[in-house]
This record gives C-alpha cells, structure tokens and sequence, in this order.
C-alpha cells in the first residue's frame, strides 16, 4: 500500500468511534452483526490504524478480537497444522514445525517487515488485508491452506485461493471473521521455497513467489504448486507454469522453460513499487530459482 | 475509559479516549518522552516500547490496549540514577547524535542482549532493521550494542 503522506499528519487519529472488546467469538460476531459496515475488526493494528490516521477509514467503532482466547495459538493437529488467525507473525518465525516443515511460510515471515511490526501484526490480518504483496499468501496457497470462517451463519472453510476478490477485497460478509488457517503437512519428498524480490527485505514486494514441488524415485514431478504476488490483483496461482512442469522430470531446462510461461499467469501494474515490465521480467527468474531451490530443499543441498 | 497498567515497574492509572495512541498517553499524559513521533506509518521504529517484555510501535498501538498490561519506556532502564549498560555503552561509542531514534535503538538492543548473550553482526543487523537513524550511519550503534552486549556476561 503506497500512503499519501499529504493527506494529514499521522500523529493522531483525528475522530472518535467506539471501542469494543468482546470476549467470545458470538458476541464479535453479535458486534459485527448488529454493527455492519460501521466497523471494522483490530487485529494487530498495523495496516488499519494507518489508514485510520490517514483518513482513508473511518469507522465508527472497532472490534478488538484480542482478547477472545485461543485465536492466537499454533497447534499440530495430526494431518494438518492449524495456526489461530490471531497469531501474531513473530510467533510464526520462531515456531519450529512451521520453520523445518513449511520452510517457505518461514522465509515469508522472516522477510517481512521489522521485528516490532511482527509482534504485532497477525497472520490472519495480513490475509484479510487483502493486499496483493501479501507476503503469507503465496506459501499458503502452495501449501494448500484451508481458511476457517466464522460468522452468523456458523463456520465454513474454504480454500485460501477462493478468499481473495481484489485489492483489498475478500470474500468475508460483514458478519464473518476468519479464525483459523489449516496448513495440511506437506507428503515426504517435497522442497518448498519462497523468493520474494523489494528494494531492501523489509519493504513490501515489488514480486513474491512460492513454490512446491513433490518428486517420486525417478525425479519425476507428481505435484506442482506455483503462486505468485504482487502480480495480479490478488495473490494468484501460476497454473500455466504447473501444468506444464507436471509429471515431468525435474530438469534445469524443462524448468528454464516452464518460468517463461508465467507471463501468461500474471497480469502486473506499474505503480509505486514497480513497473509492469519490470514485474514481468523479475516474475520469470523468481519461479525459475524458486523451483530450483525446492528442488534443493529435497536433496538436502539447501537449509 | 480509566485504563491501568504497569509502567516501568510502577502501577498507572489514567483516563483515555479510544482513539488515542499509546505514544501520546506515555508522553502527554504520563510525561514519559523517550518514545519519540517518528513517521507514524510503522517504517522508523522510534516510538518502540516494551509492551509485556516484546517491542512493539507505540504509535502503531491504541491506548486503551495496554489495560492490565506491562509497558517499559527507556526511563524503566536505569536504576537509582545509574545508565544502564547499554545507555552507557551508546554514550561511550558515540552511538547518539541528534538522538531522536536513540531510544528505539535502546530498547531494541534490551530486548537483543536479553535473548542473545553475544549477538553476531547480523543479529544486532535483524533486531534494528526497523530503526531508522539519519546521523550517524549505524555504525557506531551497532559497536555500542556489541560493547554492552561483552558488559553483559
């Protein structure tokens, strides 16, 4: 998000709303409910109270979810890892199962922002954010993650690559609130990588990439994942590139190959960060080493 | 709304609106400045605070999320008038010009001693990248950190 420093100084929040603090999930969702587009949720705070300052938002009240319990926890469930959509990143990068076994959710996290900004900011925030660069989506996509909604009507789960609509936009009605990310382990013999591409690693990504390969004994690509961002107006999946590597050999000119495909996948802007041309080129050498790099992560060759 | 928390070891209790930042209550209405008004948008990290042991923006935080918590500003650093041996080792190594981002860089280099006993390079590099600092070109700061990070053992 690129900010308009001209629009009012940033010193304060210069409205008042009011300020809630339920203790349950019903009575968030009872809030939103009752509340509709007057409020907005506080996860960590560090997108939404800039554009509060900003005047770019002006809600009427805010829905703290902070202290509803057990929203912020990382627990092994057997097939799946489930981290509470209320956890904050910096708790992400010192986990070790999401470190030896979603090594590219790790490196996502480790690049982004400082570390201030990390104890504070959420996971489920940075989804729900919506941003293009959203440096958690892509390794989730790839990783096959599950969202869990909670809302009105009850749960639901879906598939993280349904949630994003736009810039911005998500498919979440005004009365849901995203409460868990599943993330399934990853099968034996799969390398994973994320590569993301910004002017120093903690700004916001000019491209990001995360990819996943799952190789039987003779090299052979059985599972392909490749997702992109920062190139589109969500984070998106490169499905040209995968089903072109897939049931291939893994060899470095069938991968040389397949990376060029991307451009068919990726429909990137110029704005502040980049431009559209730039985004095109870099696009196609971030799958390529991405892919390598998994590759490697298999082998053993790459910590 | 009355808010309580603990303010460098001591119990507070002060009336805040819901829109107020952490920054302006510490500083305006509790007359603690070490935490400084850098850019406000989360990119200079000279308004960092310990918020129960872990820094965080306190430009970034509203005030009423501190109740019952534990906040630490650099004046909680210092005991009985006596610097602490980072403050010291940032005076010794002329790690403070102007010295509006010094206390972002204190309580970063706090909460780096307390987790590394002898932090490499890039260690100390990880802790402060979200501390910016137009004087004095980082290194002399980053030597401070590595000198009371040998104080420390």
């Amino acid at each position: 998000m690129s900010w308009d420093l001209n629009r009012s100084n940033t010193h304060i929040i210069p409205f008042e709303f009011e300020y809630h603090e339920p203790k349950s999930l019903d009575e968030a969702v009872e809030l939103l409910k009752k509340l509709g587009s007057e409020a907005k949720v506080l996860a960590g705070g560090t997108d939404l109270l800039i554009q509060m300052k900003m005047g770019v938002l002006r809600p009427k009240h805010i829905i703290n979810l902070k202290k509803i319990n057990g929203l912020n926890l990382i627990v092994d469930k057997g097939e799946y890892l489930s981290i509470g959509a209320l956890t904050k990143l910096r708790d992400i990068e010192k986990n070790e199962i999401i470190k030896s076994r979603f090594p590219a959710l790790y490196q996502a996290v480790k690049s982004m922002a400082s570390i201030q900004i990390k104890n504070m900011a959420t996971i489920g925030g940075n989804l729900c954010n919506a941003s293009p660069a959203a440096d958690t989506a892509p390794p989730l996509m790839v990783y096959n993650a599950k969202l869990k909604i909670y809302g009105s009507k009850g749960y639901r789960v879906i598939p993280i690559e349904k949630f994003f609509k736009g810039p911005k936009q998500t498919i979440l009605e005004n009365d849901e609130i995203l409460v868990e990310i599943m993330v399934p382990y990853p099968k034996p013999y799969t390398g994973s990588f994320f590569i993301k591409i910004a002017r120093t690693s903690m700004d916001l990504a000019k491209a990001n990439v995360a990819t996943k390969i799952v190789l039987n004994e003779n090299d052979v690509i059985e599972e392909i994942a490749v997702a992109l961002g920062s190139v589109a107006p969500t984070p998106i999946r490169a499905k040209t590139v995968e089903s072109y590597l897939l049931n291939k050999r893994f060899e470095e000119k069938t991968v040389y190959k397949a990376s060029k495909l991307v451009l068919k996948d990726i429909k990137p802007i110029t704005d502040a960060r980049s431009t559209a041309e730039y985004r095109r080129y870099v696009s196609q050498a971030i799958v390529y080493d991405a892919l390598i790099n998994s590759y490697k992560m298999i082998r053993g060759e790459k910590k | 709304m009355i808010i309580k928390f603990k303010l460098n070891g001591r119990e507070v209790s002060v009336d805040v609106r819901p829109n107020e930042l952490l920054i302006n209550v510490l500083r305006e209405k509790l007359g603690y400045t070490s935490p400084k008004y850098g850019c406000g948008i989360g990119e200079c990290g000279a308004c960092t605070v310990l918020v129960d042991n872990e820094p965080i923006l306190s430009c970034l935080m509203l005030a009423v999320e501190v109740n019952g918590r534990e906040v630490v500003t650099v004046e909680g650093l210092s005991k009985n008038d006596e610097l602490n041996p980072i403050q010291k080792a940032f005076l010794e190594e002329n790690a403070v010009q102007c010295g509006y981002c010094t206390p972002g860089f204190i309580i970063m280099a706090k909460k780096l001693l307390e987790e590394y006993s002898e932090p490499d390079i890039n260690t100390i590099k990880e802790y402060i990248r979200g501390n910016l600092c137009r004087c004095t070109g980082y290194i002399n700061i980053i030597r401070a950190i590595m000198k009371a990070s040998k104080q420390n053992r």
